[in-house]
């Protein structure tokens, strides 16, 4: 059971069961199989129990750390598909057709899934059929096993009434009627039984034995590209991972080119040994499918990751994503220097994101905003955004410039000396230097965001230079006057 | 530089002002440096304004994110007040001087940009001549030219083509006493040309993208400002 398995490391020995508080009491919610074989079973109170068997250990049942569990293996058995669904409480579904193969056939398959929930420290059952609530009925209460092609319905109808899951009235109801199995069940015809347990029956009846397809639903909707390499010698270093990651790689292309698409966004997904993944993904701003390109950005990205790589004891399967293609005929090479600038300038910002990051290699875009901060804003070069309309405020010929070329965020506090009533300073100081001011121009007001609850005060701005030629961006927030009292800041440096 | 003769000056009547197609050594690398840390903005617009009036956009900037703190951002409105067009300029932040100058050389040998700025911070230890020598075979593979700010520092041996030292200068006041056109020191330390190290005041003209020498005259401020003794000047 999955949370007794959750706690194997740290749990006592003997007989031991989780409780859980339902109706007033005290109630057990799992028990090991040695509690099991004692006769213990889900749902006796606790005092039950302990009268049963003294040396109980019980704890507190805790459902959170379950989940949690829950999805981590989800993680690791993602590995042998992307189309994983979670169970709920302690199951997965996952959808293998067309995965098999990898792992050497149904039964390769079967042995790699059971090995890898051993290693989890996890007791599971696996079963594998034709459809998704067929398996999920073996496994639950059945034996597990591959069920063979065709032999859906007839295994299927071996499996206890309580496989239907009707509320535990209509279960009882169908023991007192002498139907003990599915195929007691499936015999009887559908009509009656729709007559007595409801429509429903039929439905689940058909899943369960495989009349009926119910597709799961994945917890991550799987790529539309996708390449796998299962290695049978694990790998204990990084070093040999580049040409595995060039091998799929090239099937990507492979995939994309049949395709006639390209993809702007790949993703690696590495599997270990001991059931951890790791995910490494990258963008780019065209859409590419040359292998030879995105292999070197992922060179990049593995250098530049914050925590390296770690092998573990073993890294035994690789899975290469490509992601939200797009159209793309063969590749027409630039013909005028323009085209081939523009190629390489996005090549460029490709190589800069993938060792930096998307968040430092920027344009800038004017926003539709008056207050100055927000102005003006930073997009991503890796993710171009279609044209808003926007536009930078125009020049004056006239003027020199009216804004400053370096901005602080937020607002350095000043403490002005000499202020005239609604004029510039004659004085400054900031950072412990006074400034003398020899030429101001202001003030330029601008409104706060009257809009909002929070929208700050009226800012009348100042274009001030210091004696020594140095020129400053200062403003007065709120009026000489207010109460609190107008408080003075320098927003930006001019060159 | 450009004559080989190594009469001919960079400013003054004779080279840089408008109209004049004399200018920087392309696909080289050239270093201006602030004259001070709190000059930093003033060596960044000036280094802005060389690249504008040289090189076609696009261009691309590397910034070194400590100077963030001591100047602030780039402000997209003050960029474009500056003359340039922002929609062609790629800013990248590196987070210190090695993959700053990393950086810089990527985009140097890419020959996407019309020039390559960098600006770093302080006296790091990655600004090495062989690191200097690394971004002119960059510039010269890549026929970009690079522009190196430096803030903060103190001129080190390097392979760079010329070298400049920037400060404010007080501008020639409009009308009602408004600060006027921005003002610069401009003081050539080296050449490996051969051209005469040389000081002039400047004037950035963002309408014909050209340097301006202030007409001599007597409305305009002298550079050595009244300063009360005892304050200190940044």
């Amino acid at each position: 059971m999955l949370p007794v398995d959750r706690l194997a490391s740290v749990r006592p020995d003997g007989p031991f069961a989780l409780t859980d508080k339902t109706a007033n009491a005290l109630r057990l919610t799992t028990v090991d199989s040695e509690a099991l074989g004692l006769g213990l079973a889900p749902g006796m109170t606790l005092a039950d129990a302990r009268a049963q068997v003294p040396h109980l250990e019980a704890w507190p049942h805790e459902a959170a750390g379950d989940a949690a569990l829950l999805d981590r293996t989800l993680d690791a058995f993602g590995r042998f598909s992307p189309m994983a669904a979670l169970d709920p409480p302690q199951g997965l579904v996952l959808d293998v057709t067309g995965c098999a193969h990898l792992f050497g056939g149904e039964a390769g398959l079967m042995k790699a899934a059971a090995r890898l929930s051993e290693r989890l420290g996890l007791q599971s059952r696996l079963a594998l059929a034709r459809t998704p609530q067929t398996a999920r009925a073996l496994a639950r209460f059945g034996q597990g096993g591959i069920v063979s092609e065709g032999d859906d319905r007839t295994t299927a109808r071996r499996l206890p009434v309580a496989a239907l899951e009707l509320a535990s009235a209509e279960t009882q109801a169908l023991r007192r009627a002498g139907l003990k199995t599915l195929g007691d069940v499936d015999d009887r015809p559908r009509a009656a039984l729709a007559a007595r347990f409801g429509a429903d029956i039929s439905s689940r009846l058909d899943r369960v034995l495989g009349l009926e397809d119910a597709r799961i639903t994945p917890v991550r909707p799987p790529a539309p590209v996708m390449a796998d390499r299962v290695l049978m010698e694990p790998l204990i270093s990084t070093e040999p991972l580049e040409a595995v990651i060039a091998d799929l790689l090239a099937d990507t292309e492979k995939a994309l080119e049949t395709r006639r698409s390209g993809a702007r966004g790949f993703r690696l997904t590495v599997f270990r040994v001991d059931g951890q993944s790791r995910r490494i993904g990258l963008g780019v701003a065209r859409p590419t499918r040359e292998a030879g390109n995105i292999l070197r950005l992922f060179r990049e990205r593995l250098a530049a990751l914050s925590t390296p790589l770690d092998p573990g004891f073993g890294i035994d399967q690789l899975r290469m994503e490509a992601l939200h293609l797009q159209r793309m005929d063969p590749v027409q090479t630039a013909i005028d220097e323009q085209d081939q600038r523009a190629e390489a300038l996005d090549a460029l910002i490709d190589r800069l994101t993938a060792r930096l990051g998307p968040e430092a290699v920027t344009w800038v875009r004017p926003a539709d905003s008056h207050l100055p901060e927000k102005a003006s804003r930073r997009v991503c070069a890796s993710r171009p955004e279609a044209d808003d309309g926007v536009r930078w405020p125009d020049l004056d010929p006239d003027s020199p410039p009216l804004r400053p070329l370096h901005l602080f965020d937020p607002p350095q506090p000043v403490e002005v000396i000499s202020p005239v009533p609604d004029g510039p300073p004659a004085r400054f100081k900031w950072r412990r230097v006074t400034h003398h001011i020899a030429l101001a121009e202001g003030p330029e007001r601008i409104e706060g965001e009257w809009w909002r609850r929070d929208g700050g005060r009226v800012r009348d701005y100042y274009r001030v230079e210091d004696e020594t030629g140095r020129r400053f961006w200062l403003f007065r927030a709120g009026h000489f006057g207010d109460e609190p009292a107008p408080r003075w800041y320098v927003h930006g440096l001019f060159a | 530089m450009l004559s080989p003769s190594g009469q001919t000056r960079l400013f003054g009547k004779s080279s840089l002002v408008k109209g004049r197609g004399i200018g920087l050594a392309q696909g080289a690398v050239h270093e201006v440096y602030a004259a001070s840390g709190r000059q930093a903005p003033i060596a960044d617009g000036f280094s802005l304004a060389l690249a504008l009036r040289e090189f076609r956009p696009p261009f691309v900037w590397v910034r070194e994110d400590r100077g963030r703190h001591e100047t602030g951002g780039l402000y997209g409105g003050g960029l474009s007040e500056w003359g340039a067009t922002p929609d062609d300029l790629l800013l990248v932040r590196a987070p210190d001087a090695a993959r700053l100058l990393a950086a810089g050389e990527e985009a140097l040998r890419s020959g996407a940009a019309g020039a390559v700025l960098m600006s770093g911070w302080g006296e790091a230890k990655a600004f090495t001549l062989t690191a200097s020598r690394r971004l002119a075979l960059a510039a010269e593979q890549g026929k970009t030219t690079a522009i190196l700010v430096r803030a903060n520092a103190h001129p080190q041996p390097s392979a760079a083509e010329t070298r400049w030292a920037v400060e404010a200068a007080p501008s020639r006041a409009l009308d009602a006493r408004a600060p006027g056109r921005p003002a610069f020191k401009v003081s050539l330390l080296r050449s490996r040309a051969g051209l005469a190290t040389d000081e002039w005041i400047m004037e950035w003209d963002r309408e014909s993208r050209s340097f301006v020498e202030p007409e001599a005259s007597g409305r305009l401020v002298p550079v050595a400002a009244r300063r009360p003794v005892g304050v200190r000047a940044a």
